[in-house]
């Protein structure tokens, strides 16, 4: 080894002539240039530069190092991994160090709660986050199958002065059976520390364990192994949660005011430092920046002489006011470093301009936050508003519509909040599984783009313009069979038929939901598209929504075996479906409203001048769909859907609105589709049960409280093709059957 | 290597530097640029550009004169610096400088004497701590342990490293770089197109661990031909060519030339995290496997390396195959793609990864101004078909703002008047502007127009332009905007106000009432406007369409090439231009409403004189044609619907229904 340095600096001796020439004075003259350069320079700056030299430099790396860096002698990949889980503890856990992937299985996540005990004070924040998990899909019981572990003891508030404070945190930590010194487990903190030096330690040896913290700091901060959380209020919804409060995309995109901020003043102390400058910038015009001095009971102890007029100042605003009212908001840190402003200010689609050195902002591993806030730097304080007032307009139109799909995608609910936490926790362990940052930042957003489905951008609905790609002009038809195969005359085989004359059809999967055998192979018509015919798992319901893999195309046509629907519908249809990929797009709609005198919502099938549903029966959607009801929705929902036999159609718009926040789209089609449905009477035929309307009223309450909101949304128009009962020849029309009774 | 009592590296001319200088701390890793970054140094410009110092070339030695580097000023390192000092982040004024890079060449630790380089740091005149010092570092460490960060004790200095491990990359402060490759100047190798390949892996890593090789050697019994598993020539001398052979059972290939015959080539860790085999594989378009726990990949703060890679523990080496092969082969072939992109825009030269480097660092300190997402990892032809709709969020607007109705008028005063009696009726009208586009005549005093309900403004232009109909006045206070010649007056109020409903459900689309196409002339090859009653619609005229305020700003400020003055000097197709930007932005067709009448005079333009003849219809064929060109790829959508009140036709009592009066004739 030695001698091998000694080696290298000898023999440097001669590459070093190549400076020596130039430091002693010998500069190359700009005509002679290297022919070994590619980059061009562009040689109009008179100023100087670095210089040219004419003789050739030695590479950096020597041709033979790649040898040298054998290391085949010294440690083993597997002892390195081993010595790298002893050194790095503590501050310096990261999941190779830190966390034991092989409690994981191969491809699931899923997170065990230690049961509750009596006696033990739970908050209401700290509740809401243990029912969070317990309703999600990562839920179980069964600690054996876990890979990750959460404490049934609420570390939430760890400000040794807060009354919610749990003490003897330590020895109750220390005597859970499973809690193996941390290794595997998450515990979520909003406050650590206290007055006056508010440190980051929650007052236990959190030993390997993970954190959901908020205000965490870049320097506590591990990255890639906690999790930094937003400072969210005991308030804050456990499901559903407000939407955005953006209504509109006004152009120019600028309010009232430019930026504001209006909370406590500290005076003095950690954090005060920003909140005291701020009078500097504060105009009152466009730029009001509000501090108070009261808070805490001795405030007048440390009162300054500027209290009494910043005071009297604040009193004149009002918060929300200016919170709706304002294109910008400041986000300050406070005495920690995060605080509730960012959180309203990101509802309120005012654009946070965050002053917090050294805080890592929330989900900042998944979340690009650039594309929605502004960060500043304390130190620049002065410069704030002239920065703010050159971000252009069309920046400004984005970061603000960007704050609301982060809001109502990752923030708006407790559960949000936590499952997007444990979804970034899945992304680590199962790491080929992890979405991409197109995934986390674009609409509908990570919690609804599950990576089980695919890992391509391209096989979901919502990606195909930021992609530049496009949907193949093909669709699967899945006709929902539930009366056995009697006769040839059945609106089944007439369905089959006119499916399968579709240009667009690729193939046909016939699900046999029916408690009778499949019929022999020949009952079925001869068509030019392969027809699969599936028994269906268990008959039930839910089982026409599942991923199957026969399912190769892009949209689905999910069918009623009863529908009627002619060639030229589907087509029309499904050409309708490429424009809107993300959409359910079909034929019978139904409605939805408020009915204020019982308060719950109502379900309507009449004739109404706008919907909020398509029926699943005739209706193109995407494939995606189908994985997303399956895996998404809880077991309790399905099984309600699968034990009525009933509001299987609500419940895939539910999912779907909820996605898009968009209605679905009805498309025209000939008027016999309600007529023969109310008028079959066949036994099966469940539209014909009295009970099955009420049914489908208690799934649209039951649906949406689930959801905490109601996803629906209205829709007043309806599409037909272009020259739909226009007054021009029926020949020059290429969906001429659809105006044909 | 023993040199006796401490030694101190010297500046060997001009400068009068401390002796004995003093050796820098270690790296601090809690630094941050809140912490440890001068930022006051850089201060506000309006370019929101970093300066870059750096410091002249020096010479140093101990104080027995023997150079603190082996190598000295290494090729790369001195085309990194030119690169630098070529860009527009370059300065030569020390004072007004940000960002200070030191001429001292630590790309590769093996060959510098660790104290002495770090004493010399210390020297240098601006050095304070290493405060707003970059090093660039590419192979860290050294035997035995190598570590995963330059070892040369640097104070604050941030640090460019290739081969960052998550322990000692300080996030948000270092920068994490590829370890370049000399091939990518060496060799060429083609684009080639995406696509299945000859071999699905290929490993031709020659320093692969024993444990790993076994395993792959393992991989490739199971799998075969698809696997291709090569190592070092064992027939070969070892010399420099020898470094671009890689041989399999004595069946000699090239390299890197190979790496093109494979769909994935996989990059295993060797001593060092960083490979330069990194470079290479995306060089050749091969998707690169990477297995490397802990490594923080190269420029991983920008780029999203999920599109261009897969990583895979290296605990799952032995899964590999089942990985790859679950991957589809779309996927496969955009990943391709993505990982050529990276390897042209940020790894092929030292001075992409230079400059790469610093926009990084400049990101930082601008964040209001920092690259895009996009701009980052969008390879040209995405970025070339993708759509950004600006109005990208799903708001269905509330009713109540209403829409501003915007006529544009020259001098058909009764007929305008008609049009404004006739749109006050539409129960969402907020306001109604006149954009009065005569300069030679006032517009009527002010009592004889007609008296409405909501507020009526007059705007007078300075020129007779069409464009002036686009342009967005501040007294357009809503979003919607209902652009309307003054001659149409056979709209209804339903069928106006349905239009606004339609375009609150599509507020980032045109949503108007005449539909037109545009089709491909196979004889002519070239493109054709259709105004016939066709089964398709492609564009909407905006004799009568609601469109979103912003589309005003789009048209007046962000048309491309010279459009606006060719809609302006032939006065006609505003209406198709508008259609192409809105198509171009947002990637969707517009959306046409009911009514099927004939309009008057659909394809006049405000202007008396012109008439529907055929030579007016050829012109806006050569617009087509022009916009076409000019916006290099024919944006328009086609689409067979159009949006029809829900019950439009039904057989259902027509007072029942919301919109009764729509598409009589």
């Amino acid at each position: 080894m030695q001698a091998k340095k000694r080696y290298l600096i000898l023999f440097s001796a001669g590459a070093c002539l190549v400076l020596l020439l130039y430091l002693s004075g010998v500069q190359v003259p700009a005509s002679k240039r290297n022919p070994n350069r590619r980059d061009d320079r562009s040689g109009h700056r008179p100023n100087s530069h670095w210089p040219h030299f004419t003789e050739p430099l030695q590479p950096f790396i020597p041709w033979d190092q790649t040898e040298t860096e054998d290391y085949s002698a010294h440690t083993w990949p597997r002892q390195k991994r081993d010595v790298n889980s002893g050194v790095y503890k503590g501050k310096r856990c990261r999941m190779d160090s830190c966390f034991d992937f092989s409690l994981c299985g191969k491809d699931s996540f899923k997170v065990y709660v230690y049961p509750q005990q009596k006696g033990e004070k739970i908050s209401e924040s700290y509740q809401n986050i243990l029912s969070s998990i317990e309703g999600s899909r990562f839920y179980t019981s069964d600690p054996g199958q876990a890979c990750l572990f959460v404490l049934n003891l609420d570390t939430l508030d760890r400000d040794k002065l807060s009354p919610q404070y749990v003490h003897n945190l330590k020895t109750k930590i220390q005597n859970l059976s499973l809690w193996n010194n941390g290794r595997n487990h998450l515990i979520f903190n909003l406050y650590s520390g206290t007055w006056p030096d508010y440190t980051e330690d929650l007052g236990f040896d959190i030993g390997q364990a993970m954190l959901a913290k908020a205000s965490t700091s870049t320097e506590n901060f591990r990255p890639n192994f906690d999790v930094s959380i937003p400072l969210f209020s005991k308030d804050h919804p456990r499901t559903g949660g407000e939407r955005g409060y953006l209504k509109y995309n006004s152009i120019p995109p600028f309010r009232k005011y430019t930026l504001v901020f209006k909370g406590k003043r500290y005076l003095t102390g950690i954090g005060s430092d920003t909140r005291n400058a701020l009078y500097h910038v504060h105009n009152s015009e466009d730029v009001v920046l509000l501090t108070t001095c009261k808070h805490g009971k001795d405030w007048q102890k440390h009162k300054d002489a500027r209290c009494d007029r910043d005071n009297a100042e604040y009193d004149r605003y009002d918060y929300k006011e200016m919170l709706h009212n304002s294109t910008f908001c400041l986000v300050p840190r406070g005495r920690r470093l995060g605080s509730f402003r960012f959180l309203e200010a990101l509802q309120a689609a005012c654009i946070p301009v965050v002053l917090s050195n050294g805080w890592e902002l929330p989900f900042s591993e998944v979340i690009d936050w650039s594309a929605a806030a502004v960060i500043g730097d304390e130190r620049l304080l002065l410069q704030i508003p002239s920065t703010v007032h050159t971000i252009h307009q069309d920046k400004i139109l984005s970061l603000r519509q960007q704050t609301q799909f982060l809001w109502e995608a990752y923030f708006s609910s407790v559960e949000k909040i936590v499952l997007t936490t444990l979804e970034i926790i899945h992304d680590r362990v199962l790491q080929q599984l992890a979405r991409s940052s197109l995934m986390w930042n674009r609409l509908p957003g990570g919690l609804f783009t599950l990576p089980h489905y695919s890992s391509y951008l391209g096989h979901f609905p919502f990606y195909f313009g930021p992609l530049g790609i496009r949907t193949l002009p093909k669709f699967t038809a899945v006709i929902h069979a539930v009366t056995p195969l009697v006769s040839q005359s059945q609106p089944i085989l007439k369905l089959l038929a006119a499916v399968a004359k579709s240009q667009h059809c690729a193939q046909i999967v016939v699900l046999w939901n029916c408690d009778r055998p499949l019929p022999v192979k020949h009952r079925w018509p001869a068509t030019s598209q392969s027809v699969i015919v599936i028994e269906g798992e268990n008959k039930v319901m839910s089982s026409r929504f599942l991923p199957y893999g026969s399912i190769v195309t892009d949209a689905v046509l999910s069918l009623d075996e009863d529908t009627v629907l002619s060639t030229t519908e589907v087509d029309f249809a499904f050409i309708v479906w490429q424009s809107f990929p993300e959409r359910i797009v079909g034929y019978p709609a139904r409605s939805h409203f408020w009915d204020i005198n019982k308060e719950r919502w109502g379900y309507t099938s009449k004739w109404t001048n706008d919907y909020s549903m398509v029926l699943t029966g005739a209706a193109f959607y995407h494939r995606y769909y189908n994985y997303l009801y399956t895996n998404y929705l809880p077991a309790s929902l399905k099984s309600m859907v699968d034990q009525l036999s009933n509001c299987e159609d609500i419940l895939m718009n539910f999912l779907v609105s909820a996605v898009t926040k968009l209605p679905p789209i009805k498309v025209t089609q000939k008027k016999q589709y309600k007529e023969t449905m109310m008028g079959q009477t066949s036994r099966a035929s469940r539209w014909a049960d009295p009970d099955h309307f009420a049914q489908r009223q208690t799934c649209m309450n039951k649906f949406a409280s689930w959801f905490g909101t109601m996803p629906l949304v209205h829709s007043q128009m309806r599409l037909d093709p272009v020259l739909f009962k226009d007054q021009v020849s029926i020949l020059r029309k290429k969906y001429r059957d659809i105006e044909r009774l | 290597m023993d040199r006796g009592p401490p030694q101190c590296a010297r500046c060997s001319t001009g400068l009068n530097c401390p002796w004995p200088s003093p050796i820098p701390e270690r790296g601090d890793l809690s630094c941050r640029m809140h912490t440890c970054f001068d930022v006051y140094r850089c201060g506000y410009n309006p370019k929101n550009r970093i300066k870059v110092y750096i410091y002249p070339l020096q010479r140093f030695v101990d104080d027995v004169g023997v150079p603190i580097s082996s190598t000295g000023l290494s090729r790369e390192y001195n085309d990194l610096l030119s690169a630098i000092s070529d860009s527009d982040f370059y300065t030569d004024d020390v004072t007004r400088a940000c960002l200070f890079v030191p001429s001292i060449d630590v790309l590769n630790q093996n060959s510098l004497r660790i104290r002495e380089t770090a004493q010399a740091l210390a020297t240098l005149p601006r050095w304070d701590k290493g405060m707003n010092h970059l090093l660039f570092n590419m192979l860290p460490g050294g035997p035995p342990d190598y570590n995963t960060a330059l070892d040369v004790p640097r104070d604050r200095a941030l640090l460019a490293g290739g081969g960052f491990s998550t322990w000692t990359y300080r996030q948000g402060y270092d920068v994490s770089i590829p370890v370049y490759s000399p091939l990518s100047d060496e060799v060429d190798l083609p684009e080639r197109q995406p696509g299945p390949r000859r071999y699905f892996i290929l490993s031709s890593q020659t320093a692969i661990h024993r444990e790993y090789r076994v395993e792959l050697e393992r991989l490739k019994e199971e799998n075969g031909e698809a696997l291709l598993l090569l190592d070092k020539c064992s027939n070969l001398s070892q010399d420099m060519a020898s470094a671009r052979k890689r041989c399999y059972k004595g069946q000699m290939y090239d390299y890197p030339q190979i790496l093109q015959e494979s769909s994935f080539c996989v990059v295993l860790r060797g001593a060092r995290l960083g490979q330069a085999t990194l470079s290479d594989v995306l060089q050749a378009g091969c998707v690169p496997v990477i297995m490397a726990d802990s490594y923080i990949l190269p420029f991983s703060e920008v780029l999203d390396w999920k599109r261009a890679s897969v990583v895979i523990p290296e605990e799952k080496l032995p899964e590999m195959y089942m990985i790859l092969k679950s991957i589809p082969p779309r996927q496969v072939e955009e990943m391709q793609r993505q990982a050529r992109w990276f390897w042209e825009a940020y790894f092929r030269s030292m001075r992409a990864i230079g400059l790469t480097t610093l926009q990084i660092i400049n990101d930082r300190i601008y964040p209001y101004a920092a690259c895009t997402y996009e701009h980052w990892n969008n390879p040209p032809v995405v970025k070339w078909s993708s759509v950004n709709s600006p109005l990208f969020l799903p708001l269905i607007p509330p009713r109540s703002p209403g829409f501003t109705a915007v006529v544009l008028t020259y001098d058909r005063v009764e007929s305008l008047f008609r049009v404004i009696t006739e749109i006050a009726k539409v129960p969402s009208l907020a306001k109604l502007l006149v954009v009065w586009n005569n300069q030679n005549k006032s517009p009527p005093e002010e009592s004889l127009w007609p008296k409405i309900a909501v507020p009526l403004k007059v705007v007078r232009t300075k020129e007779n332009k069409l464009s002036n109909r686009f342009f967005p006045f501040d007294e357009i206070e809503t979003e919607a905007v209902l652009a309307i010649d003054d001659d149409i007056i056979m709209l209804t109020s339903d069928e106006l106000q349905f239009g606004y409903e339609v375009w609150r459900e599509f507020p980032d689309r045109l949503v108007g009432y005449p539909g037109r196409l545009h089709l491909w002339d196979h004889e002519m090859g070239k493109w054709k406007y259709e105004s016939e009653w066709t089964n398709e619609v492609s564009m909407v005229l905006t004799g009568a369409a609601f469109y979103h305020k912003y589309f005003n700003y789009l048209y007046t400020y962000k048309m491309p090439g010279d459009i606006k003055n060719w809609v302006d000097a032939h006065m006609n197709c505003e209406d198709i231009a508008m259609n192409f930007l809105v198509a171009n932005i947002t990637g969707k067709a517009p959306i046409k409403v009911t009514p099927r009448k004939k309009f008057k005079c659909p394809e006049c333009t405000a202007i008396d004189g012109l008439s529907l003849d055929q030579t007016h219809m050829v012109e806006r064929s050569e617009c087509i044609n022009k916009f076409a060109s000019v916006f290099g790829t024919m944006p328009l959508k086609v689409v067979e619907h159009r949006a029809d009140p829900v019950l439009y036709k039904d057989d259902f009592p027509e007072k029942l229904k919301s919109f009764p009066n729509i598409g009589s004739l």
